[in-house]
C-alpha cells in the first residue's frame, strides 16, 4: 500500500527547492576520524539502531519511552501527600496540639483535637491524590498510543508507546506523531525529505522540511530494514529544540547529524505518506519532556495574604497564651497556696500545678494555652475554602455559556485554588495561533489591475458596522444577543450629532453566512463562473489566477470521493490561493519533477484546457525574503517570472512601467490592513531566453557553492531575478479569528485588562492579526524593535563586511537605543487619544530580557497599550510572563493552546489552556481549560469576579467569627485563675466551627452575587474592584478583626453582667458554668449568623436555610444533647428543657447580645450605603427600584460609561474614527459657514 | 423586598438541559447549576435604615424598663457574715479560729427586713474570691461514681481526692471534698422559720445524675479534712446541698442557694439568723454572705440587664435620628448613577 504511494509522489525536492533543500555534498568520511569520537563531554550516547535489545541492559540501558508526569506513585503518596499537608504553617500547628492532647496539658480530650485535623486533612489528600489519578489517566492514555515499530526480520507491528526503546526503527505514517525523537532514515519521498507540523512544540503553524542522510536512502521498504544496522553517537539529552550534534556510523562510513534530520516528539509527520526512522531519545529523554518543567503549584494573592493574618494571629495566639502563663504562674506562686480547696500540696502525677515550680508549671500552662485558644486559628478554615472553591469549579466546569457545542467541551477549572486570582487579573498574555485564531485562511478579496473584487466583508468590518449602526439607532442592544456592543457614551440619547459613516466603512450586515468551502469565502459574481472574461483588464486576471496556481510549493491531492483536489500546503495562505484558483477554475492538479499542471476552465468550452508549466526555477519563502517565485516557461515557451510577495517588498521591486495600478492597489492594500487581512501582492516579470540563461548559470553556480556564503550568493542570485517586476495586483486573506475574539478583547480591555500578544509567527502575521482583533488599528504609534536589519546588509554583498562589524554588543546597544527613544517619544506625546503600540521580536527580545535592560524594556510596554511580541521561543514567552508578573507585581494570566505555550501558561499566575483541536499539553499544564478564547471574558469577569469577592468576605468573616469565639475563651481565663479551663463544653468547640457556623460560611462563598452575571458583563468596571482588591485590604480585614474583637468583648460582658450572682429564673436557680457558657455560645451563635445575613447581599432558598437551619441545629443540637445521657453529657443534661428555656433572662440576653454585637457592622454599612456607595451598591440600588427599566437611557449610558478608557479594541477603534471624523466634519463646517452656507453633512463629504 | 429571579439571558443553555429530570426538577437544576436561583436581594434603604434602627430602640428600651421594673421589685437582703463571725480575740488570726475545731462556731447576726418579702424567700449563701471554676477544681470528680457508687471503680480523675485509707472515697473529688458547710437558722418573734432544703437542686441532678442507691462512703476521713460531712445514710439523690455544691459556678463570685422561706416575712420585722460559721474562706481571704431574695419572672435582683437593654436601645434610637438628620441633610436618591465611581472621577476631574 505505501508502494502506491510512493509511485505517485515520485518527487525529487531538492532539484526544484531553492534554500532548505540542499544537501551537504560530501560526507564526512574524509575529515571524521574513524574512532568516532565527538568532542568534548555530554556527548556521550550511544544508539545502537535497529538493535533494541542492546539498550535492555548496562551501559546502553535507557530509559523507556514510557512517561509520567504524576506527583505521586502508591508508595510515595503517603509520605509525600502528608508532607505536603504539614508544610501548612496551620496544619502543622494543629498536629502538634493534637499530639499534646493525649497528655493532661490539654484542655481538650484527644477526639476532639485529632478527629478534625484528621478530617481536614483527609480532605485535602482525597483532593490530591484525584488530581494526581487525573495526570495518570491523561498519561496512560499518550503512553498505550501505538506505533508501528520493526519487530525483526523485515517486519513491523504496532506496539504501544511506552514500550518502544531507544534503537528501535519506526515507521510513522501522516497525520501521525512521533512517538519518540527519531532520526529519520527515509521517506516517501525518493529523496528522503518530509514535512513536519512542530506546533506542539513552538506554535509555529508553517510546515518544517527535514531530509534524511543520502546514505539511509536506499532504505525505502520495510524488508530493507531486515540487515539494517548502524550507530549513532551524538550528545546527551538535553533541552534545546534547534540544535543536535551527532554522527550516525553506517556501512563503516562516518556521517554528520544535524537537527534537520531529527524529528522530535509530538511534532507531526504532515503531506508525507509516511517515514522511516531510528529512536534516539526516548521517554523523559526527549526534548519535548526536557523541556517541560515541573507544574509549579500555584497559590493565589488572597491565599498568600491569608498567611499573614494567620501569622498575626498566631502572635495574638502566643501573646494570649503568654499572658496567660504569666497569670497561671504568679497566680500559682502567690495565691494558689491558700486555695486549700484545690489541695495544693498535693501535686499528683503531673507538674501542672506544682506550687514549688510556679515557673515550670507556668510553661506547662503556656503549652496549654496554645492549644485552648487555638480557636484563633480557624481549623476549618482551610477546608472550608477547599470545599468553597471545589464547588466554585463545579460552577466554572456547569457554566453552559462557556460551553462549547460544537466540541462538546465545557469549561473546566482544572485547579480550584485560583479561582479567586481570576478576579484580580491585571495583564493577559495570550498565544496567538490557535487562541485567538483558528489558524484556518480564507480567500475573502483581492484587487486586481486596479479594482477591488469581493463583496463579503471581514470580521472585523461587520463588528465594526453593527457597532455604529448600533450608534446611529440609538436603540439599546439586546441582552444575550450573543455580540453585544456598546454604543458609544452620550451618542445614544440621540442628542449626538449625526454622522454617518458609510464613507468611510463599505458593508452591510450580512445574513449569517451559508457554509462554504473552506479557505474560501469570496463572493463577487464579476470574477466567478468565468465573468472575469467580460471585465476591463481580462488578460491581467488570467495572470493573477495563474500565479495564484502556480507560484507555490503545494501538492495536490485527489480525493476520491468527490472527485475535487485538496492541497497540502507548507502554509495555510498557499492553500487557500489555491483553493481560490481552482474556485475560479484555475485548477492546480498534478505537479511532476519538473512541471505544474492547471486545469483551466473557461465558459467557452466544457470541458477544461490542461496545461502544463515547466518549472525551471523555485525561490521560495523565508521570512528574510518576505516573497517567494518560481521561474516558469508556458506552453508557448515564454519563460516567466511569478512572483508573491510582502507588498512592501514588491513595490519595491516594481519596474517603471509596472506602476501602472500600484496606487489604486496600495489604497486597497490599506483597506485591506484596515480590515484585518493578510495581505500580499502579486507580480510577474517575462523574462527573455537570453536573459534567463545567463541568470541560471549564475544561480545553479551559487546554488551548488559549497561553503558559509551560498545563502549569500543564492540570495544575490534571486535578488537579480526578482526585479523589474509588473504589478498584477493583491490577494487579502482573512485568518480567521475564533468566534468572538474582537468582542471579547474589547470587553476584557474595557474592564482594565492589558492584553499582549506573544506569539512564535512573523512579524507581519502578528501585526495582521493585531490589527484583526483590534489591538492595533490605524493611527497608532507603531514601535518596532528589532535587532539591526541585517537583510539589508546581507542583500549588498559590498557591505559584507559590515555583518561581522555588527557583534552581539552592537546589537544590543542599538536596541537598547531603540527602547530609550520609544519612551522618550511616548513620554512627550501630549495628544490623550494617542496611542502606541509595541511590537517587537524575538532576538530583539532576546536583550530586552537581559538582567540590565528588562525594567526599561517593561516601562516601555507599560506605557503602550498593546504588545506585540513576535517570533518568540517557548522558553522567552515564558520569561515575558515572569516579567510581567515580578516586575509590575500584578497578576497575570497567560492563555495559550499549544505545547509551546506550555512554559508561560505555568509561569503565570494563572494559566489558561484552550481544549480545542491542538494537543493536550497546553490543557494539561493550564489551571483553567476553556475551548473558545471567547469565554475568557465570562469566566474573568463574571466568575473571577464573583470569586474574588466570595473569597474575600469568606476569609473576612471567618477571622471575624473565630476572633469573636476565640477571645472569649480568653476573657474568661482571667476569672478562673489562669487556670485552663474553659467555660463551654468540649462539644460546642468541636460543632462551632465544623457544624455549626461552616455552612452559612460556605453558602456566602458559593452563592454570594453582588450583582447577576448580565451585570457583572454590562458594567466592566466593576471587575477592577478585583485588581484594585478593594475586599481584601488591610483596612477591610483589620475591620473585620476589630469587629471580632468588639464582639468577644459584648457577649462575654454582657453575659457575665447578667448572670452574675444572682438568680436567672423563677425558681431561684443560680447559674452555674454550664448555663452562662450555654447561653454565651447561644449568643456567639446567633450575632455571627446574624453577621453573616447582614454580609450577603443575595439570599437564595439555600443561604435561608443554611442560616436558618445553623441557628436551629444548635437549638436541636442542644435539646439531643440534653437528652442524652448525663454521663455523656455531664452538666449539659437537660439544659435547655429544664434550666435555660423556662428563663425569660435566657432569651433576652441572647437577643440584647445579637443586636449589640451586629450594631457597629451595622452601621458601618448603612453609612457606606448612604454617603459613600461602591458602584455595586449603586447598580444594586438601580436594579431594586427598576430604574434601569424605566430609564433605559441613563442604564445604557452608565454602561459605556463603565468601561476603562481603553486604547484597544473596537470601541477604541470606533472612537478614534469617530474624533477623526468629527474633526474633519468641523473643518468642513467652519469653512462652509465662512462662506454662509451651512448645508447638512452628507455621507459622501466623509 | 423583591424576589428576583434570575434574568432570562440562559438562552444558551436550552440546547443542554437535562431530560433525566422532570421539567420542573430539570428547570430547577439548571437554574442551580447557572447560579441563577430565584433570590431576594434586600438593599438598604435610608428609609430602612432609619425605620430599622428606630424599631430596635422602639423594642428595646420599653422591654429595659420592664426588667428594671422587675428588678426593683425584687427585695434582696444582703448580710456579710465571715468577719463579724469572728470572736474579737481572733480576729488578728482567723484562719487559726477556723481550723481551731475545738471552738464553737456558733454566731448570730440580726436582719431587718426593709420590706415586705412574699414568699417564697430564697436563701443563698454567697462566697467570693473562691476559684471552683478552676480546672484542677472543676475535673476532680467523677460522674459515673455518683450514679453507680462503688461499682464504678476507675475514678482517677477524682485525683487527689481519690481514695483514703487504701479505700475509695464516695462521692470522690475536690469538689465534694470541699462541700460548704455552714448552716443557718431563723428565728423570727413568733419563733423559728421553716427552711425548706428540699428542692433547691435542679429536678434533673438529683433524679438523673446522682445515684438513689449511691451512700456516701469514707467521706472526710483521710488526713485532710476539707468541709462539710455527709450523712452516710442519705442516698446523694438526696444529699442536694452536696447536689447544689458540685454545680460549679462559672465565677470567683458566686451565690448558691441553700433553702427556700415558705412564709411572708413583713416590712420591719427583725430576724435573727443562728449560723455555724464552719467554712474556712479566711485563708484566701473570701468574704462569706448570706442573703435572702424574693424572686420574680425575672429571677432576682438583676438591674444589669434593664440597664443593658435601655442602654442598647437607646443609642439604636440615637442612631436613627443620626442618620435622619443626616438624611434630611444631605440626601442621596437611591440608584443615583452619578454616584458610581466613573462619574464621580469625571467630576473631580
Amino acid at each position: 500500500m505505501a508502494r502506491t504511494g510512493r509511485i505517485r509522489e515520485k518527487l525529487r525536492w531538492s532539484k526544484i527547492y531553492t534554500f532548505s533543500c540542499i544537501r551537504p555534498t560530501g560526507s564526512m568520511t574524509a575529515d571524521a576520524s574513524p574512532s568516532l569520537s565527538l568532542p568534548g563531554p555530554g556527548h556521550s550516547r550511544v544508539v545502537r539502531c535497529n538493535q533494541p535489545h542492546a539498550h535492555r541492559r548496562n551501559p546502553l540501558n535507557y530509559p523507556s519511552n514510557y512517561i509520567s508526569t504524576t506527583k505521586y506513585n502508591i508508595v510515595t503518596f503517603l509520605p509525600k501527600a502528608i508532607f505536603e499537608q504539614f508544610r501548612r504553617v496551620a496544619n502543622l500547628y494543629f498536629l502538634l496540639a493534637a499530639c499534646l492532647s493525649v497528655t493532661s496539658i490539654s484542655p481538650f480530650s484527644p477526639v476532639s483535637m485529632i478527629a478534625p485535623l484528621a478530617f481536614v486533612v483527609g480532605l485535602s489528600m482525597a483532593k490530591e491524590a484525584l488530581e494526581d489519578w487525573r495526570r495518570f489517566v491523561q498519561d496512560m492514555k499518550v503512553n498505550i498510543r501505538k506505533a508501528i515499530v520493526h519487530k525483526g526480520n523485515g517486519r513491523f507491528g504496532n506496539k504501544f508507546w511506552h514500550k518502544i526503546r531507544v534503537g528501535d526503527v519506526v515507521k510513522v505514517e501522516k497525520n501521525q506523531f512521533f512517538p519518540a525523537d527519531l532520526l529519520l532514515l527515509s521517506s516517501s519521498y525518493e529523496d528522503g525529505i518530509c514535512y513536519v507540523e512542530t506546533m506542539n512544540l513552538d506554535g509555529e503553524t508553517n510546515l518544517k522540511v527535514k531530509r534524511s542522510l543520502e546514505v539511509t536512502l536506499p532504505l525505502e521498504d520495510d524488508q530493507s530494514f531486515n540487515d539494517f544496522s548502524a550507530t549513532i553517537q551524538c550528545e546527551d539529552p538535553n533541552s534545546s529544540l534547534y540544535t543536535f550534534v551527532g554522527n550516525l556510523e553506517y556501512e563503516r562510513q562516518v556521517y554528520a547529524l544535524d537537527p534537520s534530520q531529527i524529528l522530535l516528539r509530538d511534532s507531526k509527520l504532515r503531506n508525507t505518506s509516511y517515514i522511516y526512522g531510528v529512536v534516539i531519545f526516548t521517554g523523559h529523554d526527549t526534548k519535548v519532556m526536557q523541556n517541560a518543567t515541573e507544574s509549579p503549584s500555584k497559590r493565589s494573592r488572597i491565599e498568600k495574604k491569608m498567611d499573614y493574618i494567620i501569622y498575626i494571629l498566631f502572635t495574638v495566639l502566643v501573646l494570649v497564651s503568654l499572658i496567660s502563663s504569666i497569670g497561671f504562674a504568679v497566680k500559682t506562686k502567690f495565691e494558689m497556696p491558700e486555695w486549700w480547696y484545690l489541695q495544693p500540696q498535693r501535686v499528683g502525677d503531673s507538674h501542672l500545678y506544682n506550687l514549688s515550680t510556679p515557673g515550670l508549671s507556668g510553661i506547662f500552662h503556656l503549652v496549654t494555652a496554645l492549644i485552648l485558644y487555638g480557636y484563633l486559628i480557624p481549623i476549618s478554615l482551610y477546608v472550608s475554602i477547599e470545599v468553597v472553591k471545589v464547588l466554585q469549579a463545579m460552577f466554572i466546569n456547569q457554566d453552559l455559556q462557556m460551553y462549547d457545542e460544537e466540541t462538546g467541551n465545557p469549561a473546566q477549572a482544572r485547579t480550584s485554588n485560583l479561582n479567586e486570582e481570576l478576579g484580580q487579573v491585571d495583564t493577559i498574555l495570550s498565544d496567538k495561533t490557535g487562541t485567538l485564531t483558528c489558524n484556518q485562511m480564507d480567500f475573502l478579496k483581492c484587487s486586481i489591475a486596479g479594482f477591488s473584487y469581493g463583496l463579503r466583508s471581514s470580521e472585523v468590518e461587520i463588528a465594526a458596522a453593527k457597532q455604529i449602526a448600533s450608534e446611529e439607532s440609538g436603540g439599546s442592544v439586546q441582552n444575550g444577543s450573543g455580540i453585544d456592543y456598546w454604543e458609544n457614551g452620550g451618542s445614544s440619547c440621540g442628542s449626538s450629532p449625526e454622522i454617518k459613516l458609510e464613507g468611510g466603512i463599505t458593508c452591510k450586515i450580512e445574513k449569517a453566512r451559508k457554509p462554504m468551502i473552506k479557505g474560501f469565502s469570496f463572493e463577487d459574481d464579476r470574477l466567478m463562473q468565468g465573468n472575469w472574461l467580460s471585465e476591463p483588464d481580462p488578460d491581467v486576471i488570467l495572470l493573477f489566477f495563474r500565479i495564484l496556481a502556480v507560484c507555490h510549493t503545494a501538492i495536490p491531492e485527489l480525493d476520491e470521493e468527490t472527485g475535487s483536489f485538496t492541497y497540502e500546503a507548507e502554509s495555510p495562505d498557499e492553500g487557500a490561493f489555491l483553493v481560490a484558483a481552482r474556485e475560479f477554475g484555475f485548477e492546480f492538479c498534478r505537479r511532476t519533477q519538473t512541471s505544474v499542471f492547471v486545469r483551466e476552465r473557461y465558459p467557452s468550452s466544457a470541458d477544461p484546457i490542461e496545461r502544463e508549466f515547466k518549472i525551471l526555477n523555485l525561490l521560495e519563502f523565508n521570512s528574510k525574503r518576505k516573497r517567494m517565485s518560481v521561474v516558469i516557461r508556458d506552453e508557448n515557451g515564454q519563460v516567466l517570472l511569478l512572483c508573491k510577495g510582502a507588498d512592501s517588498i514588491i513595490f519595491d521591486r516594481l519596474s517603471k512601467n509596472g506602476r501602472m495600478y500600484e496606487v489604486d492597489t496600495s489604497k486597497h492594500l490599506n483597506e485591506y490592513g484596515e480590515a484585518g487581512l493578510r495581505t500580499l501582492a502579486l507580480a510577474y516579470r517575462k523574462l527573455e531566453e537570453s536573459e534567463y540563461s545567463t541568470w541560471n548559470t549564475d544561480f545553479l553556480k551559487a546554488k551548488t557553492a559549497i561553503g558559509p556564503d551560498r545563502e549569500a550568493q543564492l540570495e544575490q542570485a534571486s535578488d537579480m531575478i526578482e526585479k523589474e517586476l509588473i504589478l498584477v495586483g493583491a490577494t487579502a486573506v482573512e485568518d480567521k479569528l475564533q468566534k468572538g475574539v474582537p468582542q471579547c478583547i474589547d470587553k476584557l480591555a474595557q474592564a482594565g485588562l492589558k492584553i499582549w500578544v506573544l506569539t512564535g509567527d512573523k512579524m507581519e502575521t502578528a501585526i495582521n492579526i493585531g490589527f484583526s482583533c483590534s489591538l492595533l488599528r490605524q493611527g497608532m504609534k507603531q514601535i518596532c524593535i528589532s535587532p539591526v536589519n541585517k537583510d539589508l546588509i546581507t542583500q549588498d554583498a559590498n557591505k559584507a563586511l559590515v555583518l561581522s562589524l555588527v557583534t552581539e554588543q552592537a546589537v544590543k546597544e542599538d536596541i537598547q537605543k531603540q527602547i530609550t527613544n520609544a519612551s522618550q517619544m511616548i513620554k512627550l506625546e501630549t495628544d490623550p487619544h494617542a496611542a502606541s503600540a509595541l511590537i517587537i521580536d524575538g532576538k530583539a527580545l532576546t536583550y530586552a530580557l537581559e538582567e540590565d535592560m528588562k525594567q526599561q524594556f517593561l516601562s516601555l510596554a507599560v506605557d503602550c497599550a498593546s504588545v506585540i511580541c513576535c517570533r518568540v521561543s517557548p522558553k522567552q514567552k515564558a520569561l515575558v510572563t515572569r516579567l510581567v508578573k515580578e516586575g509590575t507585581g500584578k497578576v497575570t494570566l497567560a492563555i495559550g493552546d499549544g505545547a509551546n505555550d506550555v512554559g508561560m501558561i505555568q509561569e503565570a499566575d494563572i494559566g489558561v489552556g484552550i481544549s480545542g483541536v491542538e494537543g493536550m499539553q497546553a490543557v494539561m499544564a493550564s489551571d483553567f481549560s476553556i475551548s473558545q478564547f471567547r469565554y475568557l471574558e465570562r469566566l474573568l469577569v463574571v466568575h473571577g469576579h464573583w470569586c474574588y469577592k466570595r473569597i474575600a468576605q469568606m476569609i473576612c468573616y471567618f477571622f471575624y467569627k473565630n476572633i469573636a469565639f476565640g477571645l472569649t475563651l480568653f476573657y474568661f481565663e482571667a476569672y478562673t485563675g489562669f487556670s485552663g479551663q474553659s467555660v463551654y463544653d468540649d462539644w460546642y468547640m468541636i460543632l462551632f466551627n465544623v457544624i455549626l457556623t461552616s455552612l452559612p460560611v460556605i453558602s456566602l462563598g458559593v452563592f454570594e452575587q453582588d450583582v447577576s452575571s448580565e451585570v457583572c458583563l454590562q458594567f466592566p468596571a466593576l471587575y477592577q474592584q478585583g485588581p484594585k482588591n478593594l475586599f481584601f485590604d488591610w483596612y477591610r480585614i483589620i475591620g473585620w478583626m476589630s469587629n471580632g474583637l468588639y464582639s468577644s468583648l459584648m457577649i462575654f460582658f454582657l453575659n457575665i453582667g447578667i448572670f452574675f450572682t444572682q438568680a436567672f429564673r423563677q425558681g431561684g436557680q443560680t447559674a452555674d458554668m454550664a448555663a452562662i457558657g450555654t447561653t454565651m455560645f447561644t449568643c456567639i451563635i446567633w450575632a455571627v449568623n446574624m453577621q453573616i445575613s447582614l454580609t450577603m447581599c443575595h439570599f437564595t432558598w439555600i443561604q435561608i436555610v443554611l442560616v436558618c437551619g445553623s441557628i436551629a441545629t444548635w437549638y436541636l443540637f442542644l435539646l439531643a444533647y440534653g437528652e442524652s445521657s448525663p454521663l455523656i453529657s455531664g452538666n449539659a443534661f437537660h439544659i435547655l428543657v429544664e434550666a435555660l428555656a423556662p428563663s425569660p433572662v435566657f432569651w433576652s440576653v441572647t437577643l440584647l447580645v445579637t443586636a449589640a454585637c451586629n450594631l457597629p457592622y451595622l452601621i458601618h454599612i448603612s453609612y457606606q450605603r448612604l454617603y459613600n456607595p461602591m458602584d455595586h451598591h449603586v447598580i444594586q440600588e438601580i436594579k431594586y427600584y427598576k430604574k434601569d427599566v424605566e430609564d433605559q437611557c441613563m442604564w445604557t449610558r452608565e454602561r459605556s460609561k463603565a468601561r476603562s478608557a481603553t486604547k484597544i479594541g473596537f470601541t477604541a477603534r470606533v472612537d478614534a474614527k469617530i474624533r477623526q471624523l468629527k474633526g474633519k466634519l468641523h473643518m468642513k463646517v467652519s469653512s462652509l459657514s465662512a462662506q454662509t452656507v451651512v448645508l447638512p453633512p452628507s455621507p459622501d463629504v466623509l | 423586598m423583591e424576589m428576583e429571579g434570575g434574568s432570562s439571558s440562559g438562552s444558551a443553555g436550552g440546547t443542554q438541559t437535562h431530560h433525566r429530570f422532570s421539567p420542573m426538577r430539570s428547570r430547577a437544576f439548571y437554574r442551580f447549576t447557572q447560579q441563577n436561583l430565584p433570590a431576594c436581594k434586600p438593599v438598604l434603604t435610608p428609609g430602612w435604615v432609619i425605620m430599622t434602627f428606630l424599631i430596635m430602640g422602639i423594642v428595646f428600651v420599653p422591654v429595659g424598663l420592664v426588667c428594671l421594673h422587675a428588678s426593683e421589685s425584687v427585695v434582696e437582703i444582703v448580710d456579710r457574715y465571715d468577719v463579724e463571725c469572728i470572736p474579737e480575740a481572733y480576729r488578728s488570726n482567723k484562719v487559726a479560729y477556723i481550723k481551731d475545731s475545738s471552738i464553737s462556731k456558733n454566731c448570730n447576726r440580726t436582719i431587718k427586713v426593709q420590706k415586705h418579702m412574699k414568699a417564697p424567700i430564697y436563701i443563698y449563701y454567697e462566697l467570693d474570691n473562691y476559684y471552683q471554676n478552676h480546672r484542677r477544681f472543676v475535673k476532680s470528680r467523677n460522674d459515673k461514681q455518683l450514679l453507680y457508687g462503688l461499682k464504678y471503680k476507675d475514678t482517677s480523675s477524682c485525683k487527689p481526692e481519690e481514695s483514703s485509707n487504701g479505700l475509695p472515697i464516695v462521692p470522690c473529688g475536690l469538689i465534694a471534698w470541699s462541700l460548704f458547710n455552714d448552716s443557718y437558722a431563723f428565728v423570727r418573734d413568733r419563733g423559728e422559720m421553716n427552711v425548706n432544703r428540699k428542692n433547691i437542686a435542679w429536678k434533673s441532678d438529683r433524679e438523673h445524675k446522682f445515684g438513689k442507691h449511691v451512700y456516701p462512703f469514707n467521706f472526710q476521713n483521710g488526713t485532710l479534712i476539707g468541709g462539710g460531712k455527709l450523712d452516710p445514710s442519705i442516698p446523694l439523690s438526696d444529699q442536694e446541698d452536696l447536689i447544689v455544691w458540685m454545680r460549679t459556678a462559672a465565677l470567683p463570685t458566686f451565690r448558691k442557694l441553700y433553702g427556700i422561706i415558705e412564709e411572708d416575712i413583713d416590712a420591719d420585722e427583725i430576724i435573727t439568723v443562728h449560723l455555724v460559721n464552719n467554712y474556712n474562706t479566711y485563708s484566701f481571704g473570701g468574704k462569706k454572705k448570706i442573703v435572702l431574695t424574693t424572686s420574680n419572672w425575672l429571677g432576682g435582683k438583676n438591674g444589669f440587664l434593664g440597664m443593658a437593654y435601655i442602654a442598647i436601645g437607646t443609642s439604636f434610637v440615637l442612631i436613627s435620628v443620626l442618620f435622619a438628620l443626616i438624611h434630611v441633610k444631605y440626601p442621596r436618591p437611591r440608584g443615583d448613577p452619578t454616584y458610581l465611581s466613573w462619574n464621580r472621577k469625571s467630576n473631580a476631574s
